[in-house]
């Protein structure tokens, strides 16, 4: 049972805010995933929550208690490093007992449990060597398994697999995954890689330049952006972002962009956005939302988008069609067997059922609430 | 050039594969280096080759005009002699105590030193890091004098002699060693990642284990290195002693052979080889038991920054 909490903690550096007030619940057995780009604060709210930097203002709260002055030895968290930090002068086996060793645990409670967290991650073989005869992979299941024997009341992870290849990240990014099914502890991962926020999160927070942008399961961050930070973040390629004017043509509303072309927004969408007609707006549309011409599903409201491609990219599953509206380049993203050429004018359709409309100046999305 | 290079297209027509000239190029780099290293190796080892010769002949033959590097009449009196008087035992057994002593104050106090300057941020951390090193660029020279007159003054107030008692150099010598090797060891320290010491922070380790498990064992090249380096100053520091130490029971070894051997203008040439040649020994057997990781040591600091 352990629930992490912060309120409007704040961090601030000489001159810098890195954290300007974060207000975060993460519930027993959750796992968190902080995302953002570079520099937005994520590392510095994972050391407070470790301990390891001083909080500037604000609380934050460890299963029930104010943890501001607590040492981080004595907040029952374990953290894995993103260069692993093992001790370079021990064994594998030593080095996930450091801590039970420390704190005098009897030795076959310390055997029993290194021995559980090797099987679990699959080191067995590989306690007695030492950190260098050990490949990247195999140094970040240490790095866990330091972690799990410890059998702390959080988890807490700063970009753990940045430093491996591209492959081996993803298998040990299901490995994370498959850890936590197995030993079920409340996380808090940081990363800024929103592929890998995705996968493993229950929750994601958006974070930018030291705030929240946004907290939400990973489907509901993809289908319902707040803001266009996070409409843009997540999501690869990232959305389209269109300059468009909203008019009313008779009971229709319809976007119109830069060069002309016009589209007629679906039926359940109008009241949504009836308030802003007549204004500027941007209209946020993503690529897999812009495809090649084609019977639509259930639920898909097509209207037919002109375009002459730029650039043509495949990718084997689909094709990523790259043309300019007006002065904006827009991504389509279409079944390889429409066989797009540079060049030749096509028809593409755009699922209006999925677009969304954002305010130019506060950059938020119309229709969804405020984020708080 | 064009006619160069045409040459050199012909050269490799005729020898397609000419990977000798590669090779060619690194014996010559090879053979140069040779010729160097014996070089140097010479300059080096002719004063300790020259002490040997010296020390194995008897006072007649020094005096004598012989070939000075050739003995005729080898003969160990001049050991004998020197091993089985007192006084050379006295020194011997003085410059020990110093050395022993002082490295192991000098360690007591510069690692945990370096580990505080390095690695626990507090308010003046890094000028005080600074100051550390700006001490050690104070030549002896200029001290000994100032020292001097500390210590007068500390006999006029407290009435405790300093001067003229070999344990002395226990509070000088460490003004020599402990800003060197702290300096050294913040070096050493600082390539330490800091994760590795948040890591056994959030593992539950004090500072001092963390000082003491994590950080002296991964230093610990460097810790020899500095080691190694107290030991050769404290062995080998003459000017201090000099200063500070008269009585001959009290003097150190350097100290003693030359203050001892020469009887005014009499230069007992057989005994000062002898008793320099004995005194060289011990840096050169810690050295030969510690050079692979004083090597180690050297190379480490100099990757990792
Ligand atoms: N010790 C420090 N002193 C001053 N400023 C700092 C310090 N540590 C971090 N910052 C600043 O705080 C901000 C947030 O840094 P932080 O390390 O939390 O970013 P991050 O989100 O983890 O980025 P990254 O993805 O690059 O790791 C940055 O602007 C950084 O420059
Ligand atoms: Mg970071």
């Amino acid at each position: 049972m352990a629930e992490v909490s912060l309120h409007k903690v704040v961090k601030r550096y000489e001159g810098v805010e890195a954290v300007r007030g974060i207000d975060l619940t993460i519930g027993d057995k959750e796992f968190v995933v902080l995302v953002g780009p570079s520099g937005c604060g994520k590392s510095t709210t994972l050391r407070m929550i470790a301990g390891l930097e001083e909080i500037t203002d604000g609380a934050i709260q460890i299963d029930g208690t104010v943890v501001n002055d607590v040492p981080p030895k004595d907040r029952d968290i374990a953290m894995v490093f993103q260069n692993y930090a093992l001790y370079p002068h021990m064994t594998v086996s030593e080095n996930m007992s450091f801590g039970l060793r420390l704190k005098r645990f009897p030795k076959d409670e310390i055997r029993r449990r290194v021995d559980e967290a090797a099987r679990i991650l699959n080191i067995e073989d590989l306690l007695e060597r030492k950190p260098r005869q050990l490949s990247g992979g195999q140094r970040q299941r240490v790095a866990m398994g330091r972690a799990i024997v410890r059998n702390p009341k959080v988890f807490l992870f700063d970009e753990p697999l940045s430093n491996l290849d591209a492959k081996l990240r993803v298998q040990m990014r299901t490995e994370i995954k498959r850890v936590h099914q197995q030993v079920p502890v409340t996380t808090v991962y940081v990363t800024h890689d929103q592929v890998e926020a995705m996968t493993l999160a229950d929750r994601v927070v958006v974070m930018n330049d030291g705030v929240i942008e946004q907290v939400g399961a990973p489907n509901e961050l993809y289908h319902s952006p707040r803001t266009r930070f996070v409409a843009g973040f997540i999501g690869s390629p990232s959305m389209n972002f269109l300059r468009c004017k909203l008019d009313r043509e008779g009971e229709d509303l319809m976007v119109r962009l830069a060069d002309g072309v016009a589209l007629t927004l679906p039926a359940e969408s109008r009241e949504r956005y009836r308030e802003h007609v007549g204004r500027e707006l941007v209209l946020g549309l993503r690529p897999e939302h812009l495809t090649e011409t084609r019977p639509p599903r259930n639920g898909e409201v097509v209207a037919p988008f002109p375009a002459v491609p730029d650039v043509v990219e495949p990718m084997g599953m689909d094709t990523l069609v790259y043309f300019r509206v007006g002065r904006e380049e827009v991504c389509a993203r279409m079944d390889p067997s429409a066989n797009p050429r540079v060049g030749e004018p096509i028809t593409l359709a755009a699922n209006l059922a999925r677009m969304h409309l954002l305010d130019p100046g506060s950059g938020l999305v119309l229709g969804t609430r405020p984020t708080g | 050039m064009s006619a160069q290079t045409g040459s050199a297209a012909q050269a490799s027509r005729a020898q397609p594969v000419r990977y000798g000239s590669m090779s060619r190029s690194r014996r010559w780099a090879l053979r140069w280096s040779y010729f160097f290293l014996v070089l140097f190796a010479a300059f080096f080892l002719l004063p300790p080759f020259y002490m040997l010769i010296t020390s194995l002949k008897t006072s007649a033959e020094i005096s004598a005009a012989t070939n000075p590097w050739w003995v005729f009449s080898p003969t160990l009196e001049n050991y004998i002699e020197l091993l089985t008087t007192d006084q050379y035992l006295v020194f011997f057994r003085n410059s020990a105590l110093v050395s022993l002593i002082v490295v192991t104050l000098t360690m007591v106090i510069s690692v945990p030193a370096a580990f505080a300057l390095s690695r626990m941020k507090f308010w003046g951390s890094a000028t005080l890091a600074t100051g550390v090193f700006l001490t050690y660029l104070v030549p002896e020279t200029l001290l000994f004098i100032p020292l001097f007159k500390i210590f007068a003054e500390v006999r006029n107030l407290t009435g405790i002699e300093l001067i003229n008692n070999w344990w002395v150099l226990l509070i000088l010598y460490p003004t020599l060693t402990v800003p060197f090797c702290t300096w050294i060891m913040i070096g050493y320290f600082a390539s330490i990642p800091k994760e590795l010491d948040e890591a056994a922070l959030i593992d539950g380790a004090t500072w001092m284990q963390t000082l003491t498990k994590i950080f002296i064992p991964v230093a610990l090249p460097g810790l020899i290195a500095a080691t190694i380096f107290a030991f050769t100053v404290s062995w080998a520091q003459f000017l201090y002693p000099l200063a500070f130490t008269t009585s001959t029971d009290q003097l150190v070894l350097p100290v003693g052979i030359v203050t001892t051997l020469i009887k005014g203008d009499v230069f007992n040439w057989g005994q000062i080889m002898t008793g320099a040649l004995l005194g060289a020994a011990p840096p050169l057997v810690i050295y030969a038991f510690l050079m692979d990781y004083y090597i180690a040591g050297l190379t480490a600091g100099a990757t990792k920054g």
